[in-house]
């Protein structure tokens, strides 16, 4: 679906979505990845809420298709908060959402918990955050 | 990652960006190329005109392409690849 992005960056609240399986170690549970192993064609279709100010000791990685040590070890080269966060001071974007997106890539091929709770959730929690553009990096 | 199937899926916006699975912004360690991704990234969203617009980051990934391609792999097969080896397996047998 295609939108014209009518704010000027530099005034705009941007967010990323990540899909490399990332959460918070303190309060989140991981992707299930049991459940994963013994359906092998399903894939945990659930989100998490990631605080803008979390770093490679506070997050973890679940994500079977996909070595995850490098993002375990630097977050940044899947969900770049930190980088982004830099940008707004320097006005090349208006601010740094508080919460990003992170989701489990691999998904059943009919994603219709994708369309019925996942999506609208999500879209539901960026207008809480009022980002105005999303940024998916797909893992 | 993947511009192709990006566009095959009709992202409205596309940054091509050929580096191996979940490493979408860059090495890790390497502020400097992470930026780099990020900014092409918002100049895409911020600026692009049209449905379909595509712009292709300039870099390749410093490792030889066999060499990356081993690395991003789990040291595990995934459940569904682990069962279409053992399903080739049996069609074999």
């Amino acid at each position: 679906m295609w939108a014209p992005f009518e704010k000027r960056l530099s005034e705009a609240k941007i967010a990323l979505l990540t899909s490399a399986g990332v959460f918070m170690r303190d309060g989140q549970q991981a992707f299930d990845v049991e459940r994963e192993q013994s359906h092998p064609e399903w894939g945990d279709p659930s989100w998490r809420a990631i605080p803008a100010g979390a770093g490679p000791e506070d997050i973890g990685v679940t994500h079977l298709h996909i070595n995850t040590a490098d993002i375990q070890a630097d977050p940044e080269v899947a969900l770049p908060s930190h980088l982004l966060a830099q940008l707004a001071p320097e006005g090349v974007i208006g601010a740094a959402a508080e919460k990003h997106i992170a989701v489990m890539g691999y998904q059943d091929r009919h994603l219709n918990d994708w369309r019925e709770k996942t999506a609208p959730e999500i879209v539901a929690a960026l207008r809480d955050e009022r980002a105005d553009g999303l940024i998916l990096a797909p893992a | 990652m993947m511009p192709a199937v990006a566009e095959e899926r009709r992202a409205p916006r596309v940054v091509g960006v050929e580096f191996p699975f979940g490493h979408a912004f860059g090495p890790p360690g390497d502020k400097i190329t992470q930026r780099r991704v990020l900014e092409l990234a918002l100049r895409v969203l911020g600026g692009a005109a049209s449905f379909g617009t595509r712009v292709d980051f300039d870099l390749e990934w410093p490792v030889p392409e066999r060499e990356a391609y081993r690395a991003w792999q789990p040291a595990e097969p995934s459940p569904i690849v682990r069962k279409l080896i053992e399903a080739r397996r049996g069609s074999n047998a």
